[in-house]
Protein backbone atom coordinates (compact mmCIF):
# COMPACT_ATOMS: atom_id res chain seq x y z
CA UNK A 1 0.00 0.00 0.00
CA UNK A 2 1.07 3.01 -0.75
CA UNK A 3 2.43 6.11 1.96
CA UNK A 4 -0.36 8.41 0.90
CA UNK A 5 -3.19 5.59 1.12
CA UNK A 6 -1.92 4.99 4.66
CA UNK A 7 -2.07 8.65 5.91
CA UNK A 8 -5.24 8.53 3.96
CA UNK A 9 -7.05 6.32 5.69
CA UNK A 10 -5.49 6.88 9.42
CA UNK A 11 -6.14 10.40 9.35
CA UNK A 12 -9.96 9.11 8.35
CA UNK A 13 -10.03 7.47 11.42
CA UNK A 14 -8.55 9.66 13.95
CA UNK A 15 -10.97 13.04 11.72
CA UNK A 16 -14.32 10.48 12.18
CA UNK A 17 -13.43 9.45 16.52
CA UNK A 18 -13.04 13.38 16.58
CA UNK A 19 -16.26 14.41 14.71
CA UNK A 20 -18.27 11.42 16.40
CA UNK A 21 -17.38 12.71 20.07
CA UNK A 22 -17.29 16.28 18.78
CA UNK A 23 -21.34 15.36 17.87
CA UNK A 24 -22.18 13.66 20.94
CA UNK A 25 -19.91 16.22 23.34
CA UNK A 26 -21.77 19.23 21.77
CA UNK A 27 -24.97 17.90 22.49
CA UNK A 28 -25.97 17.28 18.42
CA UNK A 29 -27.22 13.74 18.90
CA UNK A 30 -29.67 14.67 21.38
CA UNK A 31 -32.79 15.28 19.25
CA UNK A 32 -34.94 17.17 21.83
CA UNK A 33 -32.01 19.55 22.00
CA UNK A 34 -31.95 20.22 18.37
CA UNK A 35 -35.58 21.15 18.29
CA UNK A 36 -35.47 23.37 20.75
CA UNK A 37 -32.43 25.42 18.85
CA UNK A 38 -35.18 25.12 16.13
CA UNK A 39 -38.07 25.66 17.81
CA UNK A 40 -37.35 29.89 17.82
CA UNK A 41 -40.32 31.53 18.85
CA UNK A 42 -40.95 29.04 21.84
CA UNK A 43 -38.68 27.83 24.73
CA UNK A 44 -35.60 28.91 22.26
CA UNK A 45 -32.07 26.57 23.14
CA UNK A 46 -29.58 29.04 21.59
CA UNK A 47 -26.61 25.79 21.75
CA UNK A 48 -26.07 24.53 18.71
CA UNK A 49 -25.66 28.07 17.32
CA UNK A 50 -22.75 27.24 19.51
CA UNK A 51 -21.42 23.92 17.78
CA UNK A 52 -21.58 25.98 14.59
CA UNK A 53 -19.43 28.86 15.35
CA UNK A 54 -17.16 26.37 17.74
CA UNK A 55 -16.72 24.58 14.70
CA UNK A 56 -16.07 27.69 12.05
CA UNK A 57 -14.05 28.87 14.58
CA UNK A 58 -11.55 26.19 13.66
CA UNK A 59 -12.48 25.46 10.25
CA UNK A 60 -12.78 28.93 8.75
CA UNK A 61 -8.90 30.18 9.89
CA UNK A 62 -7.46 26.15 8.96
CA UNK A 63 -8.81 26.76 5.85
CA UNK A 64 -8.05 30.38 4.80
CA UNK A 65 -4.53 30.86 6.64
CA UNK A 66 -3.17 26.87 5.86
CA UNK A 67 -4.87 24.52 3.51
CA UNK A 68 -6.06 27.43 0.56
CA UNK A 69 -2.06 28.24 0.46
CA UNK A 70 -1.16 25.14 -0.14
CA UNK A 71 -1.11 23.46 -3.74
CA UNK A 72 -1.93 19.73 -2.21
CA UNK A 73 -3.21 17.81 0.48
CA UNK A 74 -0.67 16.53 2.64
CA UNK A 75 -0.40 13.22 1.35
CA UNK A 76 -0.40 14.97 -2.36
CA UNK A 77 -3.83 14.02 -3.08
CA UNK A 78 -5.61 17.42 -5.12
CA UNK A 79 -7.70 19.31 -2.71
CA UNK A 80 -11.27 19.98 -3.27
CA UNK A 81 -12.42 21.76 -5.40
CA UNK A 82 -16.54 23.35 -5.92
CA UNK A 83 -17.36 22.11 -9.27
CA UNK A 84 -20.20 24.14 -9.60
CA UNK A 85 -20.94 28.43 -8.36
CA UNK A 86 -24.26 27.91 -9.63
CA UNK A 87 -27.20 28.40 -7.17
CA UNK A 88 -30.20 26.11 -8.84
CA UNK A 89 -33.66 24.82 -8.28
CA UNK A 90 -31.95 21.23 -7.31
CA UNK A 91 -29.78 23.00 -4.12
CA UNK A 92 -33.08 24.80 -3.28
CA UNK A 93 -35.66 22.23 -3.51
CA UNK A 94 -32.80 19.49 -1.75
CA UNK A 95 -32.16 22.20 1.03
CA UNK A 96 -36.26 22.69 2.10
CA UNK A 97 -36.46 18.72 1.53
CA UNK A 98 -33.81 17.96 4.14
CA UNK A 99 -35.16 20.79 6.42
CA UNK A 100 -38.73 19.35 6.53
CA UNK A 101 -37.08 15.96 8.06
CA UNK A 102 -34.33 17.23 10.07
CA UNK A 103 -37.58 19.82 11.71
CA UNK A 104 -39.45 16.40 11.97
CA UNK A 105 -37.01 14.35 13.70
CA UNK A 106 -34.52 16.77 14.95
CA UNK A 107 -31.86 14.33 13.90
CA UNK A 108 -30.05 14.65 10.42
CA UNK A 109 -26.40 12.78 9.09
CA UNK A 110 -23.68 13.36 11.24
CA UNK A 111 -25.42 12.76 14.78
CA UNK A 112 -27.12 10.02 13.17
CA UNK A 113 -24.09 8.01 12.12
CA UNK A 114 -22.74 8.87 15.49
CA UNK A 115 -25.37 7.47 17.78
CA UNK A 116 -25.32 4.27 16.09
CA UNK A 117 -23.67 3.00 19.05
CA UNK A 118 -26.56 3.74 20.88
CA UNK A 119 -28.46 0.88 19.29
CA UNK A 120 -31.46 2.60 20.08
CA UNK A 121 -34.76 1.30 18.03
CA UNK A 122 -35.34 5.31 16.76
CA UNK A 123 -31.50 5.81 15.77
CA UNK A 124 -31.80 2.33 13.00
CA UNK A 125 -34.78 3.19 11.79
CA UNK A 126 -33.64 6.61 10.82
CA UNK A 127 -30.64 5.90 9.67
CA UNK A 128 -32.10 2.93 7.14
CA UNK A 129 -35.01 4.92 5.55
CA UNK A 130 -31.77 7.62 5.23
CA UNK A 131 -29.82 5.21 2.83
CA UNK A 132 -32.99 4.60 1.12
CA UNK A 133 -33.76 7.96 0.67
CA UNK A 134 -30.04 8.88 -0.76
CA UNK A 135 -30.56 5.60 -3.03
CA UNK A 136 -33.86 7.17 -4.35
CA UNK A 137 -31.95 10.55 -4.61
CA UNK A 138 -29.48 8.64 -6.78
CA UNK A 139 -32.04 7.41 -8.82
CA UNK A 140 -33.43 11.11 -9.30
CA UNK A 141 -30.22 12.72 -10.24
CA UNK A 142 -29.52 10.15 -12.81
CA UNK A 143 -33.01 10.97 -14.43
CA UNK A 144 -34.45 7.51 -13.61
CA UNK A 145 -37.06 8.79 -11.15
CA UNK A 146 -39.80 11.71 -11.49
CA UNK A 147 -40.30 13.48 -8.49
CA UNK A 148 -43.87 15.23 -8.05
CA UNK A 149 -43.37 19.12 -8.21
CA UNK A 150 -39.57 19.44 -8.89
CA UNK A 151 -39.88 16.40 -12.13
CA UNK A 152 -36.88 15.12 -13.61
CA UNK A 153 -33.20 17.08 -13.67
CA UNK A 154 -30.05 15.84 -14.24
CA UNK A 155 -27.63 17.26 -11.93
CA UNK A 156 -24.52 15.74 -9.73
CA UNK A 157 -22.20 17.92 -8.28
CA UNK A 158 -20.18 18.16 -5.08
CA UNK A 159 -19.95 20.49 -2.79
CA UNK B 1 -33.29 28.32 28.08
CA UNK B 2 -32.64 26.38 30.91
CA UNK B 3 -31.18 23.50 29.05
CA UNK B 4 -28.60 26.13 27.18
CA UNK B 5 -25.12 23.90 27.35
CA UNK B 6 -23.08 26.89 25.48
CA UNK B 7 -19.84 25.59 26.62
CA UNK B 8 -19.74 21.86 25.60
CA UNK B 9 -21.43 22.69 22.54
CA UNK B 10 -18.50 25.22 21.68
CA UNK B 11 -15.88 22.59 22.80
CA UNK B 12 -17.59 19.67 20.91
CA UNK B 13 -18.53 21.96 17.69
CA UNK B 14 -14.38 22.67 17.97
CA UNK B 15 -13.65 19.45 17.59
CA UNK B 16 -15.82 18.94 14.06
CA UNK B 17 -13.81 22.22 12.96
CA UNK B 18 -10.57 20.19 14.05
CA UNK B 19 -11.37 16.95 12.46
CA UNK B 20 -12.69 18.81 9.11
CA UNK B 21 -9.72 20.69 9.04
CA UNK B 22 -7.41 17.99 9.79
CA UNK B 23 -9.41 15.57 7.15
CA UNK B 24 -8.86 18.35 3.87
CA UNK B 25 -5.32 19.28 5.01
CA UNK B 26 -3.75 15.77 5.47
CA UNK B 27 -5.78 13.88 2.66
CA UNK B 28 -8.15 16.32 0.63
CA UNK B 29 -11.35 15.18 1.70
CA UNK B 30 -14.43 16.79 3.03
CA UNK B 31 -16.00 15.95 6.42
CA UNK B 32 -19.80 16.17 4.86
CA UNK B 33 -20.83 13.03 6.08
CA UNK B 34 -23.93 13.45 3.73
CA UNK B 35 -21.45 13.13 1.31
CA UNK B 36 -19.82 10.74 2.85
CA UNK B 37 -22.29 7.77 2.97
CA UNK B 38 -23.93 8.79 -0.50
CA UNK B 39 -20.11 8.37 -2.30
CA UNK B 40 -20.14 4.46 -0.07
CA UNK B 41 -23.81 3.91 -1.77
CA UNK B 42 -22.64 4.81 -5.27
CA UNK B 43 -21.18 1.78 -7.10
CA UNK B 44 -17.71 3.09 -8.25
CA UNK B 45 -15.64 1.05 -5.69
CA UNK B 46 -12.34 3.19 -5.81
CA UNK B 47 -12.13 5.35 -2.79
CA UNK B 48 -14.20 3.77 -0.42
CA UNK B 49 -11.74 2.84 2.53
CA UNK B 50 -11.45 5.91 3.74
CA UNK B 51 -15.26 6.87 3.81
CA UNK B 52 -15.74 3.37 5.76
CA UNK B 53 -13.16 3.98 8.12
CA UNK B 54 -14.60 7.82 9.12
CA UNK B 55 -17.77 6.44 9.65
CA UNK B 56 -16.23 3.56 11.80
CA UNK B 57 -14.30 6.16 13.74
CA UNK B 58 -17.71 8.34 14.18
CA UNK B 59 -19.89 4.88 15.01
CA UNK B 60 -17.04 3.62 18.24
CA UNK B 61 -15.87 7.24 19.12
CA UNK B 62 -18.89 7.12 21.66
CA UNK B 63 -16.69 4.61 23.56
CA UNK B 64 -13.95 7.76 23.96
CA UNK B 65 -16.68 10.00 25.35
CA UNK B 66 -18.41 7.28 27.74
CA UNK B 67 -15.76 8.22 30.39
CA UNK B 68 -15.96 11.58 30.61
CA UNK B 69 -19.76 11.07 31.35
CA UNK B 70 -20.82 12.20 28.21
CA UNK B 71 -23.57 9.44 26.76
CA UNK B 72 -26.02 9.44 23.81
CA UNK B 73 -29.29 9.96 25.15
CA UNK B 74 -32.61 8.06 24.08
CA UNK B 75 -34.80 10.16 24.78
CA UNK B 76 -37.05 10.09 21.28
CA UNK B 77 -40.67 11.08 21.81
CA UNK B 78 -41.84 10.72 17.89
CA UNK B 79 -43.71 7.60 16.73
CA UNK B 80 -40.97 5.78 14.68
CA UNK B 81 -43.27 6.24 11.29
CA UNK B 82 -42.76 9.78 11.62
CA UNK B 83 -38.99 8.77 11.92
CA UNK B 84 -38.60 6.83 9.06
CA UNK B 85 -40.50 9.61 6.56
CA UNK B 86 -37.91 12.25 8.15
CA UNK B 87 -35.68 9.75 7.69
CA UNK B 88 -36.29 9.07 4.36
CA UNK B 89 -36.70 13.26 3.89
CA UNK B 90 -33.20 13.68 5.06
CA UNK B 91 -31.87 11.13 2.51
CA UNK B 92 -33.09 12.43 0.00
CA UNK B 93 -32.85 16.54 0.84
CA UNK B 94 -29.17 16.16 1.72
CA UNK B 95 -28.20 14.18 -1.85
CA UNK B 96 -30.27 16.50 -3.71
CA UNK B 97 -28.79 19.83 -2.66
CA UNK B 98 -25.33 18.19 -2.15
CA UNK B 99 -24.85 18.83 1.58
CA UNK B 100 -26.16 18.44 5.28
CA UNK B 101 -25.12 20.54 8.48
CA UNK B 102 -21.89 19.65 8.39
CA UNK B 103 -20.82 20.14 4.31
CA UNK B 104 -22.95 23.13 3.73
CA UNK B 105 -23.05 24.48 7.36
CA UNK B 106 -19.52 24.11 8.32
CA UNK B 107 -17.22 23.31 6.13
CA UNK B 108 -18.88 25.29 2.87
CA UNK B 109 -19.70 28.22 5.31
CA UNK B 110 -15.89 27.80 6.41
CA UNK B 111 -14.78 28.62 2.61
CA UNK B 112 -17.40 31.02 2.05
CA UNK B 113 -19.22 29.29 -0.64
CA UNK B 114 -22.93 30.95 -1.60
CA UNK B 115 -24.49 27.93 -2.56
CA UNK B 116 -24.05 26.39 0.76
CA UNK B 117 -24.47 29.93 3.04
CA UNK B 118 -27.85 29.62 0.86
CA UNK B 119 -28.56 26.05 1.05
CA UNK B 120 -27.95 26.13 4.89
CA UNK B 121 -30.07 29.25 5.49
CA UNK B 122 -32.98 27.48 3.15
CA UNK B 123 -32.10 24.16 5.40
CA UNK B 124 -32.47 25.87 8.71
CA UNK B 125 -35.48 28.09 7.78
CA UNK B 126 -37.36 25.06 6.39
CA UNK B 127 -36.60 23.01 9.73
CA UNK B 128 -37.53 26.21 12.22
CA UNK B 129 -40.82 26.27 10.03
CA UNK B 130 -41.82 22.76 10.30
CA UNK B 131 -40.88 22.72 14.39
CA UNK B 132 -43.44 25.96 14.33
CA UNK B 133 -46.16 24.03 12.58
CA UNK B 134 -45.82 21.37 14.82
CA UNK B 135 -45.89 23.34 18.56
CA UNK B 136 -48.86 26.18 17.06
CA UNK B 137 -51.04 23.63 15.46
CA UNK B 138 -50.28 20.53 16.44
CA UNK B 139 -50.32 18.75 13.15
CA UNK B 140 -47.37 17.21 10.84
Amino acid sequence: MKKMNIIQLLISLIAGLLFGAGMIISGMVNPQKVIGFLDITGNWDPSLAFVMMGALCVFTPGYHLIIKKRSNAVNGEKLPQPNTKKVDSTLISGAIIFGIGWGLSGVCPGPAVASIGGGSSMILVFVLSMLIGMFYAKQYLQGKLPVPFIGYRKNDCTI
Amino acid sequence: MENFTPWTSLFGGALLGLSATLLMLFSGKIAGISGIIGGLLSRKKQDNGWRALFLLGMIISVLIVTPFGFEIPDNNTQSLVVIAIAGLLVGFGTRLGNGCTSGHGIIGMGRFSKRSIIATIVFMASAALVVFIRNQFGVL
